[in-house]
């Protein structure tokens, strides 16, 4: 048994990023400015010599290519793994032992993880820095920071908005973060979901006690989003439900249509973490108001500012970079 | 000095400087040495096992006398999970110059086992950890998975 003393004793080089609550208004709005320099200039050298392990414990192609694709394009090289079957996790070793031995060889290491918790404890163990890329249920940052930086590129501010959260907010990580993180920019959230699916009360507290405003509603149609500026459509996750039963009540209980988006806002984007089933219809695609694709392109200057910013590159750094590929 | 407390000294010899923890339900007194650390102490120590107690519920209860050391706050506060009701006093030249009794603490460390099967505390050879949410209700939060949950027996760490 390791005691928490003997596991703090390992000294880091760098910066975590485990949970979305760990960082402040100040250290949101730097990452989101890092993320606007690398859009600009998404190739660039700045990471060259670095190594990037990506170990994913539990298979997540979108997540694990946008992470790969971001180091790849700063110059890094990968290490790493996304089939936990050909790991020793297999043969029994811990994720202490695993953590361990990559630190000798990586700068930085990118986790996902089936197990909730893991990535905080991998950030104890770890003398490299850890940016988490999902523990179970538990939390996704780099996908909040994504969600963010797509919500400031279309509105152009994060202030006051009108946000609307549709689908499954029982079990939807992405919107606990996403609520989370808006709570220093006087939001006004809908919540819309059906009875067994509803933002759960320690959110609900969470907002009272934020003085976060919030509307609760199961339903969804023309009229009741026409104020929307973001409209987060989520996916009803089966693989959550116990009761086979009540996934079949809910799954296709709210689809967005394009007939459903005449009153919308000029300026409503509709955003979704992804994979989608059937929560968005295939016509909404080639709608103005649909930005899910490029929110997921958003995603990968996410996570080359994520990166640098585990390395201890500052924003100064990446605006004064010399390495840029035209 | 009264009558019960000479009593006592009969069966547990009495200790010059350091710490006595007293009315330990029996059976934790090994869980009361490992949260402690006792085990890896070089002290010398006094234990005492199914004592007769008229105090205790079953009339029985373990005490360790502990030589030459004392403990701070946070350490004894852990034991307030296993057994609220123990009693401290801290020994100087045979005399007991303090009482103390544990309170529940703001973190709990290696003592609950976290109810969410899923947590990476039950899958890995490490220390639990809980932030005190509530002292009352005992509620209390796992500072891996982040899930609150009500301190419950079943979850104490065996």
């Amino acid at each position: 048994m390791r005691t928490n003393l003997q596991r703090t004793m390992a000294v880091k080089t760098g910066k975590d990023l485990v949970t979305i609550e760990s960082l402040s208004k100040k250290e949101i709005e730097y990452l989101l400015e890092m993320t606007a320099e690398f859009e600009a200039h998404p190739n660039r050298r700045i990471l060259a010599g670095k190594v990037v392990a990506t170990l994913f414990f539990e298979p997540s192609t979108r997540t694990r290519l946008s992470f790969e694709t971001a180091a790849v394009r700063l110059g890094a090289r990968i290490i790493g793994f996304n089939d936990p079957k050909v790991t020793s996790a297999t043969k029994g070793e811990t994720l202490n032992d695993t953590i361990q031995i990559v630190s000798n060889y990586a700068d930085v290491i990118v986790m996902r993880h089936y197990l909730e918790g893991a990535a905080t404890y991998a950030s104890e163990v770890s003398r490299r820095p850890i940016i988490n890329a999902g523990d179970g249920a538990n939390q996704h940052p780099s996908q909040t920071m994504l969600d963010l930086y797509s919500i400031l590129k279309t509105q152009g501010h994060l202030d006051g908005l009108n946000i609307y959260m549709v689908g499954d907010l029982k079990y939807g990580r992405t919107v606990h973060s996403l609520l989370m993180a808006l709570r220093y920019y006087g939001c006004h959230f809908h919540f819309i979901a059906p009875k067994v699916l509803q933002m759960p009360e320690e959110y609900k507290l969470f907002c009272r006690e934020n003085n976060i405003s919030f509307t609760e509603t199961s339903e969804f149609n023309e009229s009741e989003i026409a104020d929307a500026d973001i409209i987060y459509m989520t996916r009803v996750q089966k693989e959550r439900f116990t009761d086979l039963m009540e996934y079949e009540q809910v799954k296709n209980i709210y689809v967005l249509r394009r007939s459903m988006l005449r009153r919308a806002k000029k300026t409503m984007k509709i955003l979704h973490p992804l994979p989608r089933v059937t929560e968005i219809a295939p016509d909404v695609d080639n709608d103005q108001h649909a930005y899910y694709f490029q929110q997921a392109q958003n995603g990968l200057y996410t996570r080359e500012a994520l990166i640098c910013h585990s390395l201890g590159i500052t924003l100064e750094q990446v605006r004064n970079d010399k390495t840029i590929i035209s | 000095m009264n009558k019960k407390t000479n009593k006592e000294e009969i069966i547990v010899p009495a200790l010059r400087n350091g710490t006595v923890i007293d009315h330990i339900p029996s059976d934790k007194l090994f869980k009361v040495m490992t949260l402690l650390h006792l085990d890896r102490l070089k002290s010398q120590m006094i234990f005492g096992y199914n004592v007769g107690s008229l105090r205790m519920k079953d009339r029985t209860k373990s005490i360790i006398k502990v030589s030459d050391r004392y403990f701070s706050s946070q350490e004894l506060n852990q034991l307030s999970v296993i057994c609220p009701n123990v009693t401290l006093n801290v020994i100087h030249e045979y005399e007991v110059v303090e009482k103390r009794q544990v309170v529940m603490p703001d973190e709990l460390h290696g003592i609950m086992k976290c109810a969410n099967p899923k947590c990476i505390t039950n899958h890995e050879p490490m220390e639990t950890r809980f932030k005190v949410i509530d002292k009352e209700k005992g509620v209390i939060r796992c500072h891996y998975c982040e899930k609150e949950q009500v301190i419950s027996p079943d979850n104490i760490i065996k």
